[in-house]
């Protein structure tokens, strides 16, 4: 259907690639751990630690990781509502990275958020009009056809009656809290939108309106499209470019098919491998070919040395635990972060004893299905 | 087992054979709340069996009544404000007109539950070993020694690292994914013969999923429990159940095994619940298709049938019977498979076939 508007509009702007909307280089946040009584830094939860990305003009980025892999906290730098560590966070050629809280305002016009919880992002005591309307009062602007019009345009925009004005948010239920939300993000027309987890707290048949409804605008908008969230079938359908994060760091970065098709590292494959598949007649292959990443995501505050996948992989090896892989390029757009990738060839191939403590040493057995893919 | 028969023999609920194995038998439950809005009709009029062995999964929506349900079994509800009506045989023994002190003795050693959020089921003023060494001597006139012995078996075989260490840690010293194995430890320590799991898994990452769903499936094996797994997540359902009960608005809409239900879906609803999922498993789809509305409020369920402002074949069957009628649970196609909709058998298998299924 309007498929050929978007393809279009993405081969337009592919040479613009050189342009990109957001760029962010070498990301770093560190939140200080202090104790004692002088308040005395001790240590550090190294949430973000160093990042690269771009966000190209209409397009969306998925960003997937587990609980604890910072993914929250680069949407929040990216947005500035954090003040990163370190690093460099470019809008349109315009560094922002340090802008103070003034500065930032006018920029607020083109970069918003939607947030994960529908109960808590919305005032209770503002109905429904002051909550959407909030950003134009905020930023001074006087929209044509005044505020309750336009209010009252984003409301049916979003799918929501626009005699609701004057309703409070408990009148909501959890899917229409969040189409209030994302009519409050979309009122300044911003030119970039970050969602972090914009449909978990939905159920199954509400969470697809929503991402429809994401789906919908990015093409009447124009939209670019961040979106954090740790569901892989969701990321999968909403996502043009996806990076995967583990404890920081982003480890791979690439299209969406390539991605879900030929993942590269480790990390990936065994994210992928463990998403249930929805059809009991294939529950004995699925479980057959799973990856079972042992214990937890190491602690932040000391993440492993070199690879910090290494404590969990099954093919880490002594340059993993002694070296971080950089994030290089081993097809065309497909970045990865690994000594030893699946899917391509081996960057460190010389180190082939598996690391003494980690699983590699017992788990040769497991990637049963690695046979197929090069053939 | 004459007792159960001839309760069961009522013919109006609808219910796969009893055998001697079917450990427990849920006969039109109803559990309704007095509230100061009204009544609200959480559970109304459910049936179904569990054996031995085997897993149920339970799917709906929030509010659709399941984590009711498996509190109504476990005796759970003993406010003054909720009326339950029905059966619940548990291992030949009726549980819903039985004395309170009954059903405790029952809790932990015939029936045990996993819980969403273990935060909330661990208490945070003691030791998980000591939370899970209690929960074996009640049922269990052995030594604190003993007990502690056991616990730190459990803590082991859930695939906690170090149990010795960890049995005298605190609910708030262990991770989301440890907290939930803790919690299925202390479930698990008087091997339960009915395991229920509601949203075991849903505060977990997958990786962590996939180990706490291999964990609770091993421990089944093992001990031949009965296992009712509720959630939301098809995925998960469809990796664990043999048996699947869908839930919409207080009742079954739906009931079959779980390749019945997955691969010839009857009900408008389960065909909704599929169409708004993103398959991994699947090429791209272009669009998700999703149930339109949301979920009705229990106090007012809609007349007729309850999907009916939700659902887009609503006006296929004549007279308007969808606005009018409550539609029972019937056996369709294949045997065993129950659904409750209106809709003609043969204009429902071509709406699946041609209209649903292709979308997918």
């Amino acid at each position: 259907m309007s498929d050929d508007a978007t393809d279009l509009t993405k081969r337009t702007d592919a040479p613009a690639t050189t342009e990109p909307l957001l760029k962010v280089e070498g990301l770093v946040k560190h939140f200080p751990i202090k104790k004692g009584v002088l308040q005395r830094t001790v240590g550090a939860v190294q949430a973000v630690d160093g990042i690269s990305f771009d966000v190209r003009q209409g397009e969306t980025l998925g960003v997937v990781g587990e609980s604890g892999c910072g993914k929250s906290t680069m949407g929040r730098l990216i947005t500035r509502l954090l003040e990163p560590t370190g690093g460099r966070i470019e809008f349109e050629g315009k560094d922002i990275t340090h802008l103070s809280v003034g500065e930032m305002r006018p920029l607020r016009k083109d970069v918003q958020m939607i947030f994960q919880d529908p109960y808590s992002s919305l005032n209770p005591r503002h109905t429904i009009g002051t909550i959407v309307g909030a950003p134009f009062r905020l930023q001074g602007v006087t929209p044509e056809g005044g505020v309750k019009k336009s209010v009252q345009d984003l409301l049916s925009l979003v799918g929501l009656n626009p005699e609701h004005y004057n309703r409070y948010p408990h009148e909501f239920s959890g899917g229409q809290r969040q189409r209030i939300g994302i009519a409050r993000a979309l009122a300044l027309k911003p030119r970039l939108v970050v969602a972090d987890e914009p449909v978990s707290a939905l159920d199954v048949s509400i969470q697809a309106q929503v991402v429809n409804l994401l789906d919908d605008l990015q093409d009447e908008l124009g939209l670019t499209y961040v979106i954090i969230a740790h569901d892989l079938s969701v990321i999968r359908h909403v996502s043009d470019r996806i990076a995967v994060m583990y404890l920081g760091k982003i480890v791979e970065l690439a299209d969406r098919q390539p991605l879900y098709e030929r993942p590269m590292h480790p990390y990936t494959k065994a994210l992928l491998s463990a998403v249930p598949v929805p059809d009991p007649r294939r529950r004995q292959s699925a479980r057959a070919s799973r990856i079972l990443l042992r214990g937890d995501v190491p602690s932040p505050i000391s993440p492993p040395s070199g690879c910090r996948f290494h404590t969990r992989c099954w093919k880490a090896t002594a340059v993993c635990k002694s070296t971080e892989p950089p994030l290089v390029e081993l097809a065309p757009s497909h970045r990865v972060a690994c000594h030893h990738p699946e899917n391509a060839p081996d960057q460190v191939p010389t180190d082939t004893e598996p690391l003494a403590g980690t699983p590699a040493e017992d788990a040769r057995e497991v990637p049963a299905a690695d046979g197929a893919p090069p053939g | 087992m004459s007792e159960l028969e001839s309760t069961v023999g009522r013919s109006s609920v609808p219910g796969p054979r009893t055998e001697d194995d079917v450990f427990l038998s849920v006969r039109d439950l109803r559990i309704h709340f007095d509230t100061d809005d009204g009544l609200v009709k959480s559970v109304d009029g459910i049936s179904f069996d569990v054996r031995r062995g085997r897993t149920l999964g339970i799917v709906g929506e929030s509010g659709s009544g399941k984590s009711v349900t498996s509190l109504g079994i476990m005796g759970l509800h003993r406010s003054r404000r909720a009326r339950i009506t029905g059966e619940v045989w548990l291992d030949s023994d009726e549980l819903i007109a039985a004395s309170e002190d009954f059903v405790r003795r029952q809790r932990g050693r015939k029936m045990a539950m996993i819980f969403q959020d273990p935060l909330s089921a661990l208490h945070p003023y003691y030791t998980v070993g000591a939370q899970i060494t209690e929960a074996y001597r009640v049922h269990h006139p052995v030594s604190k020694a003993v007990a502690k012995a056991r616990a730190i078996d459990m803590l082991d075989r859930v695939g906690i690292p170090e149990p010795h260490k960890r049995y005298a840690g605190y609910p708030h010293e262990f991770s989301g994914g440890m907290r939930q194995r803790a919690m299925i430890a202390m479930a698990l320590v008087n091997n339960p013969e009915l395991l229920i799991a509601d949203e075991p898994t849903t505060a977990l990452d997958v990786t962590v999923q996939a180990q706490i769903l291999d964990l609770i499936r091993d421990l089944q094996k093992e001990f031949g429990s009965a296992v009712i797994v509720i959630t939301h997540d098809l995925g998960v359902v469809a990796e664990m159940a043999d048996d699947l009960l869908v839930m919409y608005a207080g009742r079954c809409v739906e009931r079959g095994t779980a390749e019945q239900v997955f691969e010839s879906p009857q009900h408008p609803y389960t065909w909704g619940l599929l169409g708004s999922m993103p398959r991994i498993d699947r090429a791209q789809t272009e669009r998700l298709v999703p149930v339109r509305g949301t979920p009705p409020s229990l106090i007012n369920v809609p007349d007729g049938c309850p999907f009916h402002p939700r659902c887009p074949y609503a006006d296929i069957p004549e007279d308007n019977v969808t606005r009018t009628v409550r539609p029972e649970l019937r056996e369709t196609v294949g045997s065993g498979h129950f659904t409750a909709c209106h809709l003609p058998q043969e204009e429902r298998t071509r709406i699946w076939t041609e209209e649903v299924e292709p979308k997918l």
